[in-house]
């Protein structure tokens, strides 16, 4: 065991931090720099400055093939970026969706001509994409959508509504699934395509989420056409493209924001309780900030391992897919129990609550992280059949024709 | 970065694994568990020491193999896997611990090469009775070379030829070396919930004992031989729980209920997939605190504390689960669920409970960040 780089990947993370330092301000502590309270139009506009300065330098997408703006480089080298970047305060990103998964997608899928059109302004910022895949009534169970595609000549037709499109009122481009035919089992009548945002019909509106913030939207297609040419995959391979699409986002998302166990360490260490000592003192409180650390570090550990197999060209094991499903639950409680050492001014939210609100932003972000990717439910099932062998659930709509199968709320 | 055991690490574990599945099916544990005239199983001892296992990490110069912790690590995994019924943890990752830490040029060269051997089975005795013990509470003594008072439960305390005691000097606390065959020594076994690991109450009268370490040093000397044994408690304690996810997944998938594997109901799927998540952070912990004992890092007192504590709720968990996957059957004598759960329970309280690490983990953070 060995946590050192090789010569080369310390020489490249010389080389990147030199970069940054030169590019960049290092964070912080405490403060949330350039991601504070902006709007997204305003934030936006930061993080497309950054990421085109980041491709100029050969620094965006490092692990993409050459051809499309990336670097060809391994993986691991993207890993190094990363960890050093996060010690700068650089915008937040908005292009985490289109990179992480729908430009995989893109390559998997499209022909070589639009992986050289759309790839590149990607990896630039140029150009934001997101992903229509929820409906009001398909989310865990996405194969369940009804968004319908009819063709028409040289052409589709679509309309219908998807929901929860995170960033679809920024986005330029989008992947979408529809379905083409309602006789047809749920999972067969499903057909994937990508479209301009700005086509006609194409209606997005914000929704306003607990935060008060609106990171997503309802997206609504009346009579909106897309040529046949932007099609992915055969008609009917509408699931298996988006299961690509889904590989994708389990290795894109997992980790948490702040706060993790040693922000609370740290709070605890400056909150006072009833004795006057700080609440670092107190056995029950070091009993939290113990557990916390101890799952927070496991999972510093499982990246360390998944970092090992990606650096011997390997993918990494099935420990890997626990990150969210721990990272999320454990911002929530952390996040409320920082509050609790605060007492009733732990529910002041803004420049007066400690850590720059932290511990209060996490609590009102925390719920959609246990539901967005797969809810912590669904990965539980999927860790269980996967990993652990066990049988699949009942499925009571798996052979039944789209049309037949009953629908509730 | 490269943080896995090597090749031959690996196929060191495996070859302890494929040792144990032959030499120690559960039926070995429930034999020394049900028959309280076998302390330990001879032959499974015998095996380890054959393929020179307590010699792991002694180094050649005092009659070990000189390996290193890592491959100890990954030999602790598999004996907790098996539950194999011997005094490896007492005799390898404390007694032996002790001496290499504190023991003299003379002390390291005789005994050392014994332990290495098996020829001589050591222990480790700091518990004085229900409830904790503290630098201050200790009330064994050591003075004019003599033992005097009781300790109780001392692990494999009715079988070990000697052992380091935890105990009141002049000055301060010391590390005391005892030969338990020797004048002055008295023991009787102690029922404990897990008998097939066997403990005694060892009372000194007057027994002749050896400074290991200078006085007024054992109260930080124990804390330090506790952080290194903490892992290799950590990697068995994985092992167990590793054995509990295997035997409730594989029972759910043949048992059936409602006409189909009970291991189709979320009930039972989401609870496993809890187990596997809780021993996967235990086990990437118990990893990188592997990596902090072969190295002798600094991170080892934060990364015993998190291997320590990670480990114990993983393999109480798994136990428990473990049992109620089972349903009734999981509640009998006859099944091998409480083999696990016992012994579960037991190595959560040798060298310390949870409370008591986790306490140790925030301190070690403390004062890393003052530092
Ligand atoms: C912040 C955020 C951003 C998002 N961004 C996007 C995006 O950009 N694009 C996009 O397409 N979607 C996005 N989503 C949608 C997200 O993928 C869905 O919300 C999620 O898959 C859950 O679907 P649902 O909301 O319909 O809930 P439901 O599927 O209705 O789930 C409701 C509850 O039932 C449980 N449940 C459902 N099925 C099962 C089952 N089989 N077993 C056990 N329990 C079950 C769930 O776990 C949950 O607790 C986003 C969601 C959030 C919160």
């Amino acid at each position: 065991m060995d946590f050192n780089d090789t010569p080369q990947q310390a020489a490249f993370r010389t080389e990147v931090r030199s970069w940054l330092e030169a590019n960049a301000e290092r964070k912080v502590e405490g403060k949330r720099g350039l991601n504070r309270r902006i709007d997204s139009e305003k934030g936006l506009a930061i993080a497309k400055v950054w990421q085109a300065k980041k491709a100029a330098a050969g620094y965006a997408c490092l692990g993409f093939p050459e051809e499309y703006g990336g670097q060809g480089r391994p993986l691991f080298d993207q890993i190094v970026y990363d960890q050093e970047e996060e010690q700068f305060d650089v915008p937040r990103s908005f292009f985490a969706i289109g990179l992480g998964m729908c430009a995989p997608t893109m390559m998997t899928y499209a022909t070589e001509e639009q992986k050289q059109r759309h790839i590149p302004p990607m990896v630039s910022g140029e150009e934001v994409w997101c992903q229509l895949f929820s409906e009001p009534s398909a989310g865990s169970d996405l194969a369940g959508l009804g968004t319908r595609a009819v063709q028409d000549g040289d052409d589709w037709v679509i309309n219908g509504q998807k929901v929860w499109t995170s960033g679809a009122h920024y986005s330029d481009w989008g992947i979408l699934v529809t379905r083409h035919d309602r006789s047809l089992a749920k999972h067969k009548g499903l057909t994937f395509f990508f479209l301009d945002m700005k086509s006609p019909g194409v209606e997005v509106r914000p929704i306003k989420q607990i935060s008060g913030a609106s990171d997503f939207n309802e997206v609504y297609f009346t009579n909106v056409r897309i040529p046949d040419s932007q099609r992915l995959g055969g008609v009917g391979d509408g699931w298996t493209v988006s299961l690509t699409t889904l590989m994708n986002e389990r290795l894109a998302v997992g980790g948490a924001p702040p706060p993790d166990a040693m922000d609370l360490f740290k709070l605890a260490a400056s909150t006072q309780l009833e004795d006057g000592e700080p609440a670092l003192a107190d056995r029950a409180v070091r009993e939290k900030v113990a557990d916390w650390y101890v799952q927070a570090e496991g999972l510093r550990h499982i990246r360390s391992r998944a970092l090992t197999a990606l650096s011997r060209g390997e993918a990494p094991g099935p420990e890997a897919s626990i990150s969210k499903v721990v990272s999320a639950p454990k911002l929530q409680d952390i996040s409320a129990y920082g509050m609790d050492l605060l007492d009733i001014g732990g529910s002041i939210i803004g420049d007066e609550a400690p850590a720059d609100s932290a511990f209060q932003n996490g609590y009102l972000y925390a719920p959609g992280l246990r539901i967005a990717g797969g809810t912590d439910e669904i990965l539980r099932n999927i860790i269980a059949e996967r990993v652990l062998g066990l049988p699949g659930d009942i499925r009571v709509d798996r052979d039944k024709p789209f049309e037949d199968i009953p629908t509730g709320r | 970065m490269n943080f896995d055991f090597s090749d031959a690490q690996k196929a060191l574990k495996k070859q302890t694994r494929d040792m144990l599945r032959s030499a120690c099916d559960l039926t070995v544990p429930r034999r020394v568990f049900e028959d309280s005239s076998e302390s330990y199983s001879k032959d499974v001892w015998a095996a380890l020491v054959d393929m020179e296992a307590p010699a792991t990490a002694i180094p050649e110069e005092y009659g070990g193999i000189g390996f290193g912790y890592l491959e100890l690590c990954a030999v602790a995994e598999e004996v907790g896997r098996s539950l194999a019924p011997v005094p490896f943890s007492s005799s390898v990752y404390l007694a032996t611990e002790a001496i290499l830490m504190a023991g003299s040029e003379e002390q390291k060269k005789e005994f050392l090469s014994k332990l290495a051997t098996g020829e001589a089975i050591g222990t480790f005795a700091l518990s004085e009775g229900p409830g904790l013990v503290t630098a201050n509470s200790l009330s064994v003594t050591y003075a004019g070379g003599k033992l005097q008072g009781t300790k109780s439960p001392v692990p494999d305390g009715d079988i070990a030829d000697f052992a380091v005691v935890v105990a009141e000097g002049t000055t301060g606390s010391c590390l005391a070396l005892v030969d338990l065959t020797g004048d002055g020594v008295s023991r009787k076994p102690v029922d404990t919930v897990d008998p097939s690991r066997s403990h005694a109450a060892i009372t000194f009268d007057g027994a002749p004992a050896q400074l290991l370490g200078s006085e007024g040093a054992g109260w930080d000397l124990k804390n330090r031989v506790f952080d290194r044994a903490a892992i290799l408690f950590a990697m068995e304690q994985l092992g167990g729980a590793d054995a509990c996810l295997q035997m409730a997944a594989d029972y759910s998938r043949g048992r059936y209920a409602f006409g189909r594997p009970i291991g189709s109901f979320q009930a039972i799927k989401h609870k496993l997939a809890d187990v596997y998540i809780r021993n996967e952070l235990a086990r990437a912990n118990n990893y990188y605190g592997a990596w902090a004992l072969s190295t002798d890092a600094a991170e080892l007192p934060m990364a015993a504390a998190a291997a320590r504590v990670g480990s114990i709720e993983a393999y109480q968990f798994a136990s428990k689960e473990n049992i109620q996957t089972h349903g009734g059957i999981g509640f009998t004598w006859e099944s091998d669920c409480h083999l696990f759960y016992r012994r579960s329970k037991l190595l959560s309280l040798s060298i310390g409970s949870a409370r008591v690490w986790k306490d140790r983990l925030v301190s070690a953070l403390e004062s890393r960040n003052a530092a």
